[in-house]
């Protein structure tokens, strides 16, 4: 997984409400068995005629925002599925770091798996950084301390501190994990006493 | 967090599976039951087999397909070569790691949200975890049931833990009683029309009272199913002794003489009297009417009698907007009556509504009649093979087919347009399913998410009606 430290980038306004991950990435293009190559299918909707012609001037493809690693958007961001295929889709847009008032539970926690930083600010910050990123403006994320700065204007945000160390180191949380091997296996021998049912014989 | 020593059915469940606390309110926290289906392990698999580990617990898992199998002609090939993919990657998957699987042809197979109680595999305490955020729905037992991705998925798989930080304890009490024409689904959308889709983000949501106590195991799963709708982890109710009727000589149950050690244990879950909660919201059950969705968000719900709100009579300006955008995609004008538009399409079905309580409260508005001459199509899609046995034996089959349904094999359907059952560009779909995203049902399709009794009105009338008067 990659690092993340620090990112200074302009930002793509994406300024709407429940964003949701049917949205994000739809179901019919949930079918491949790898990781990779949802990208295409990123907001779709937004990003396509039904047809499949290209929507004129849509934030996504926009000369404007190319280049964009921050994505600005609305109150709860990610709500529905707990596909992890949206975070992989909005990763190979370009996207490391979503800043919006408030975060779906399960997408937040599949954005950290993937690198991606998710910033939770209030309303009236978010809707100043849309504005900034309206006027390309560049918008500096520091995960260390916590902060957003643009131009003269400073925000600091709270986050999960067992989350933000696997940001920045970029682990293995599987392999993390395994090194409480013993713990795990103290808390089961333990529990087929208590729970013998939960335990095939 | 509350200062005090009583518990909350949460708080238990949490503490009763902490590996290692890690302070700042999160633990390592041990899985005792993993669902797996075709779509979100793959990548899991992949990620164990390229570090080389293996799955900690196989006696922890049961895997069946469900969402992308079609549910008619299954003798033919699939006619999505990458839908086969996937299904044939879950069985070679399944044969790897030595797991317990229900392939598609076993009269089990189901949606894993119906397949897991039935089996008795969901059981009041455990932590259980699925690649699916429906995974809620399984909180109805009293087990701290939720959805994780992927990469969570690979986790659970090599180290049978997550890695979690405890949410926060929401009560929603339900007082009074269950009102004529109203089951668990009109009650569902009533809280979630109460608390917004982001009401519950943080929260893990117990839901109480007279009208959650009088509910069956089928319509506690209704309403643990949309738990996610409204942002909550999970959805819990307290295991009772409809709970522990339910569970007896299911094939994953304790077995005789380990059961009636669990029966103690599962009554113990319940939340001490006096256990504080961070947020309690109240709803009047006898206030609540059968519900329908106009907009593109299970928050945009109204009562039958209702009509369609104005944008402007909301004051958050992202809410008008939001609004605004959903009317235009639904064709609605504002102060259109719900029962005013013509309906294209009726889905029966999904790990909300497919279970045999459901197929009965659809039968029983249907018995006699005949599906509006308009409607493209009418589908009644039970949750699994055993379901549909069960409807086969009581003769609902026959209820639904005679009024022109079609009586289809298990699977997640229409519910999610990933398989061949879609709805088309700018139909109406009356759903019983959870989620009425732009372009859910199929690109540009219109869902209306009702309960099993209005969507069978609705199929018969052609347009909603408030079932109470039909």
């Amino acid at each position: 997984m990659k690092k993340f430290t620090e990112i200074r980038s302009i930002a793509t306004p994406f300024p709407r409400v429940n964003i949701d991950t049917d949205i994000i990435i739809p179901a019919k293009h949930l079918k491949s068995i790898k990781r990779t190559g949802f990208g295409d299918h990123a907001f779709e909707t937004i990003r396509f005629e039904a047809d499949g012609t290209p929507i004129q001037d849509n934030v996504f493809d926009c000369d404007r925002y190319k280049g964009a690693s921050i994505l600005v958007t609305g109150d709860n961001f990610g709500c529905g599925s707990s596909r992890e295929h949206a975070p992989w889709a909005i990763s190979e847009l370009g996207f490391r770091c979503i800043i919006a008032p408030s975060f779906a539970d399960i997408f937040a926690g599949n954005c950290v798996k993937n690198g991606i930083l998710t910033v939770a600010l209030p309303q009236t910050d978010v809707d100043a950084l849309v504005l900034a990123a309206e006027a390309g403006h560049k918008i500096c994320v520091n995960l260390p301390n916590q902060t957003v700065t643009c131009g003269n204007a400073h925000y600091e945000f709270d986050f999960n501190s067992a989350h933000k160390q696997m940001l920045l180191d970029g682990l293995d949380e599987v392999g993390q994990t395994l090194k409480s091997a013993a713990a795990i296996s103290t808390y089961e021998d333990k529990q087929k006493l208590t729970t013998p049912w939960l335990f095939k014989a | 967090m509350p200062q005090s020593n009583k518990m909350t059915m949460y708080d238990k469940i949490w503490a009763n599976h902490i590996v290692e606390d890690r302070g700042d309110g999160s633990a390592l926290l041990y899985i005792d039951r993993h669902l797996v289906h075709e779509v979100t392990s793959p990548q899991a698999f992949d990620g164990l087999r390229a570090s080389g580990r293996t799955v900690h617990r196989p006696d922890s898992i049961i895997a069946v397909p469900d969402h992308n199998v079609p549910t008619k002609d299954r003798h033919l090939p699939n006619p999505d070569p990458m839908s086969t993919a996937q299904l044939d990657a879950l069985e070679a998957n399944v044969k790897d790691f030595g797991l317990d699987y229900i392939p598609v042809d076993d009269a089990r197979q189901g949606i894993v949200h119906v397949v897991g109680p039935e089996q008795g595999f969901t059981q009041p305490g455990v932590t259980l975890v699925c690649g699916d955020s429906h995974t809620s729905t399984h909180g109805a037992f009293g087990a701290l049931a939720f959805g994780i991705g992927t990469s969570e998925v690979e986790h659970v798989l090599a180290t049978q833990t997550l890695l979690l930080r405890k949410s926060k304890n929401m009560r929603v009490t339900v007082t009074g009683e269950m009102p004529t024409g109203c089951s668990a689904k009109d009650v569902a959308l009533a809280i979630i029309g109460a608390l917004g889709t982001a009401g519950g983000t943080g929260y893990v949501i117990e839901y109480a009272g007279p009208v959650i106590e009088g509910l069956s195991m089928e319509g506690r799963m209704t309403l643990c199913n949309m738990a996610i709708e409204a942002g909550a982890r999970a959805g819990l109710v307290a295991p009772d002794d409809k709970t522990i009727d339910y569970m007896r000589g299911r094939p994953y149950a304790p077995k005789a003489g380990q059961f009636e050690a669990a029966v103690p244990f599962w009554k113990a879950l319940s939340s001490d009297e006096g256990a504080v909660f961070d947020k309690e919201v109240m709803i009047v059950g006898s206030e609540i009417v059968p519900q329908v969705t106009w907009g593109t968000s299970p928050e945009d719900v109204v009562a039958v009698t209702g009509r369609v709100p104005a944008p402007e009579s909301f004051s958050d300006p992202a809410k008008q907007e939001a609004v605004a955008k959903a009317l235009n995609y639904m064709g609605y004008a504002p102060g259109t009556g719900m029962t005013e538009f013509p309906i294209d399409r009726v889905f029966i079905g999904s790990c909300t509504n497919s279970r045999i309580e459901d197929m009965r409260e659809a039968a029983a508005v249907i018995k006699g009649r005949k599906v509006a001459d308009h409607i493209i199509e009418a589908m009644v899609v039970p949750g699994s093979g055993l379901v549909k046995l069960q409807a086969e034996e009581e003769g609902l089959d026959r209820i639904f087919t005679d009024a022109g349904f079609q009586w289809r094999d298990p699977g997640c359907s229409m519910c999610l347009a990933m398989n061949p059952d879609k709805a088309g560009p700018g139909e109406h779909v009356a759903s019983t399913s959870n989620r009425n995203f732009v372009g859910r049902q199929g690109p540009g399709s219109r869902t209306h998410l009702v309960s099993p009794a209005m969507a069978a009105a609705a199929a018969i009338a052609g347009h909603f009606v408030d079932v109470r008067d039909f």
